[in-house]
């Protein structure tokens, strides 16, 4: 507490990851200060008191002193010794999942954060998590990297197409935390946000009861759910403003042009081909960005979400 | 009485040739008009085309940066859309590598500088040196080439498997420019390589090197064995993206990891080919202003070249969140903090030069002095950087966009913008206004630490980088780096005006303004088409300030052949006619 370059990190809500984290931070923060002070102290007290009195002024040959290169170089060294052993120690605990970790497998797609969770409770862009337990999260990408990153944690790691990585937790304070995306991916990537919602334990249990088991109800109720979860809105809208795609209003048995001039009705089987291989058929105006849903969604579920799609008027 | 002794204990016949403040043929005056410029091989017309473009591209590159500043000035869209913001950031920061940086301080002030520290004519290679200038021409065509191809938006870094991904027509034509301009880079190398070990005047040891000329050896050796990795990787990725071959990206069976490998490979060492030639110029203009010896001139010298070859083994530390494997990561930091070592070494080195200096508070010195303190932050955020349980934390956030930027801008253009003022009346004849460019050195001082200072704190709390909306409670910082970066703005053309007025009607330079001890300074300014009429002969050191100027005009007194028949030993001290 009180240390000078606290105004710098951001809150510590998980002290189990964060606490070596900030101790480093603060260490080399502080010493490169003080050296800092001292190196500009020196230039400034030199150009003063050496400052030229005439062009005729003869200076003393010093070229070298032993002792003194050699003081330099090695104090320095041992200094970055010790930075790089409390480093390497730190980033181990971060690397070490505690063995009663809860886990909760990441999703992460062009602009969204999906989270699954062990009774099959699904959200998207909030994370919710007990309070004083850790949390590890297996994380996987559905298409380019993206990076995932809860400042408050200090917690950061890259999330790729081809592998599963993980991070792991332990928040300490009911409340809120922010979640970037810090690998750049494209239009949206500074939209790519979320939330971790940290419950108290008990809480935590009702939300996950609540929550479990997917999507539920008639056809048209699954089909509004699974637009929400699979992150359609962040580039669809339902109000017909033009976000990264087509409105979703009164899409349903409209005429579009595609980006080869050429004309289709959207109908089932346009919508179908569009979600499995949205590169295609391109609508006219649009970037061929969105991510193919193939493996993602099921047959019954594509015509759930056709069916949500035509109340859309 | 002055006598030079060669290795093999020929004694040489020298006399004193005292360069004239008013010379009647320079360089400038020897071959006029556009084609004798387009097709000159004279090293020093070279360097000033090279200067003319890397000018060129920064002041597009740096209008970009002030683009990107306004846009940030609100959270939400200020004037531009995402798209457009994304490319404009991928074209600054691209511009800014591999168009200004790079080629800045060794093929523009080096190319001018080098032969003449080396007593040379000219570089080894006089063609090849044109032909890498409009190599380099070439490679920004294609980049414009790509601007017309629905652009880029990829980040500098072009990173997989999005750079495989949609709009890759303006990914491959940036990728081929890119890989066009590897090989002008080589062939500098190549070029400066050869020059330094074959074209060095009588008495010029490695021990009497300027450190200069220790810096760009290094860089040219960097160079020379990194960039074909990058053109490597380069061709790699365009395979990947025209005939579909999975080497990168993983819906191609590819590794993303892999391409970042390959990537740092090269782009860790460019780092060090942008920063270490800006340590030679520090060495340069701190000793002239101090009118003191160097202290240290070996670690200096030897620094650099520790900072070459250890600056290879270090680029995992730019992937400690990417996946790469636990044991690559603990090495790849153990080596990033090794490689900070030879940079503490240096600053020490100059701050100690400056004891019982006689210090002349000129423009480049000012430079020299804002460098000193902008380069030190930059270092020591880097040791931040390094230590991994932090980066893990500051990964990609404005920590890292304010270290490199006090790195690259605080270090090498304000090392570019010292040796510039520097070597201005050597160049161009003319002198510029001291006070104008004082008030630039300061103007950019108080505008580069407005702009980047803030960017540290931002980052340290969250701020991710490449983000074009931004959450509310990170405004104030992006509001006074923004202010910041149109103080920059304003310096910059304070300078441009300045270096430009005394083009004009500037007030006349005579040889040596500075009362520099540098073999470079012995010719007129602007020097004659072959730098000396005489061949020089050097029995000091660059930095003996202690020994009387007419040491350091001595030239051959009887031009030769080259043959071991003149054993005369006598000195002739007269003055040139």
């Amino acid at each position: 507490m009180g240390r000078l370059f606290d105004f710098m990190l951001p809150d510590n809500q998980s002290p189990l990851t964060a606490d070596s984290t900030d101790g480093l931070f603060h260490f080399i923060t502080e010493v490169s200060f003080i050296l800092l002070v001292g190196i500009t102290i020196a230039l400034i007290y030199f150009a003063i008191k050496y400052k030229r009195k005439s062009e005729d002024d003869e200076t003393p040959l010093i070229t070298h002193n032993n002792t003194l290169e050699i003081s330099w170089s090695v104090i320095p060294l041992l200094i970055t010794l010790v930075i790089f052993g409390w480093g390497y120690s730190g980033w181990l605990n971060l690397r070490s999942v505690p063995d009663d970790a809860y886990e909760i497998h990441v999703n992460a797609f062009k602009w969204n954060w999906g989270f699954n969770y062990s009774n099959g409770a699904q959200t998207l862009n909030e994370l919710h998590v007990p309070k004083g337990r850790p949390v590890k999260l297996v994380m996987q990408s559905r298409d380019v990297l993206h990076s995932f990153f809860v400042p408050d944690f200090r917690v950061k790691h890259d999330v790729l197409p081809n592998r599963y990585t993980y991070v792991w937790f332990q928040a300490e304070e009911a409340g809120e935390a922010q979640i970037f995306c810090t690998e750049y991916c494209g239009t949206s990537h500074s939209n790519m946000l979320a939330k971790v919602i940290i419950h108290e334990p008990d809480e935590f249990e009702t939300w996950l009861e609540t929550n479990g088991g997917g999507v539920s109800g008639s056809p048209v109720e699954q089909g509004e759910q699974l637009v929400s979860l699979q992150g359609c809105k962040t580039c669809h809208s339902l109000d017909g403003t033009k976000i990264i795609g087509p409105s979703f209003k009164g899409l349903f048995g409209k005429q579009e042009t595609l980006s080869d001039g050429s004309t289709v009705t959207v109908d089932e089987n346009y919508i179908r081909e569009s979600i499995l291989n949205p590169g295609a058929k391109v609508v006219q105006g649009y970037d061929n960005v969105m991510t193919p849903y193939e493996g993602r969604v099921s047959d019954d579920e594509i015509s759930n979400i056709i069916e949500y799609l035509k109340t859309l008027k | 009485m002055a006598v030079a002794e060669t290795k093999n204990l020929t004694t040489l016949q020298v006399k004193r040739f005292k360069p004239s403040d008013n010379p009647t043929n320079t360089y400038l005056t020897d071959e006029k008009g556009l084609w004798a410029w387009m097709t000159t091989v004279d090293h020093k017309k070279i360097g000033l085309m090279y200067l003319g473009a890397v000018a060129f591209f920064f002041a597009l590159a740096g209008f970009l940066a002030l683009a990107l500043r306004t846009e940030l000035w609100t959270p939400a869209k200020t004037f531009i859309e995402a798209d457009t913001y994304n490319q404009l950031f991928t074209l600054h920061g691209a511009m800014m590598v591999f168009f200004v940086l790079v080629p800045s301080i060794p093929a523009a002030l080096g190319n001018f500088v080098l032969p003449m520290q080396l007593g040379a004519k000219d570089v080894a290679f006089p063609r090849l040196n044109l032909a890498s200038f409009y190599i380099y021409v070439f490679g920004a065509i294609f980049t414009f080439i790509s601007l017309a191809n629905n652009g880029f938006d990829t980040g500098w870094t072009f990173y997989t498997p999005y750079s495989s991904d949609a709009n890759s027509a303006g990914v491959i034509w940036v990728t081929l420019g890119v890989f066009i301009l590897g090989f002008s880079s080589i062939l500098t190398g190549t070029n400066f390589i050869t020059t330094i070990h074959k074209l060095r005047a009588p008495g010029i040891t490695w021990g009497r090197l300027p450190l200069n000329i220790w810096a760009l050896y290094a860089t040219s050796i960097i160079q020379v064995l990194a960039t074909p990795v990058l053109a490597i990787t380069i061709l790699l990725l365009s395979m990947e993206n025209i005939m579909d071959i999975g080497i990168f990206d993983p819906a191609l069976g590819g590794d993303p990891v892999l391409y970042q490998h390959f990537f740092w490979f090269y782009s860790h060492p460019a780092v060090y080919i942008m920063i270490v030639p800006g340590f030679g110029i520090i060495s340069e203009v701190i000793t002239t202003f101090s009118k003191k010896h160097i202290f240290g001139y070996w670690a200096i010298a030897l620094s650099s070249l520790a900072i070459a070859f250890i600056g290879f083994l270090v680029w995992g530390h730019h992937m400690f969140t990417s996946g790469q494997s636990s044991v690559a990561t603990t090495v790849f930091s153990f080596l990033t903090f090794l490689v900070g070592i030879p940079t503490g070494i240096k600053i020490l080195n100059w701050v100690a030069t400056l004891y019982k200096g006689s210090i002349d508070m000129k423009t480049p010195m000012l430079y020299v002095f804002v460098f000193l303190f902008l380069f030190t932050i930059g270092g020591f955020t880097g040791i931040t950087l390094g230590a991994l349980s932090v980066d893990i934390h500051l990964h990609d956030t404005y920590y890292v966009v304010a270290h490199f930027h006090y790195v690259m801008m605080g270090g090498t253009l304000m090392a570019l913008l010292a040796g510039l003022h520097y070597w201005w009346p050597k160049m161009t004849g003319k002198m510029y206004n001291e006070t104008l460019g004082r008030i630039s050195a300061v103007l950019i001082f108080i505008g580069f630490n407005t702009t980047f200072l803030p960017q540290f704190v931002m980052g340290a709390q969250g701020m991710p980088r490449r983000y074009y909306n931004y959450i509310d409670q990170f405004t104030i910082f992006h509001q006074t780096s923004t202010i910041g970066s149109y103080i920059l703005g304003v310096a910059f053309l304070i300078i441009l005006y300045n270096l430009m007025k005394s083009l004009i009607n500037g007030e006349k330079a005579p040889a040596n303004p500075w009362n520099s001890r540098g073999l470079e300074w012995q010719a007129t300014s602007p020097p004659d088409f072959h730098n000396f009429d005489h061949t020089p002969v050097i029995i000091h050191g660059p930095y003996d300030y202690h020994q009387p100027m007419e040491e350091f005009q001595l030239g051959l007194a009887v031009s030769h052949n080259g043959h071991g028949d003149h054993h005369e030993v006598t000195t002739d001290e007269t003055e040139k006619a």
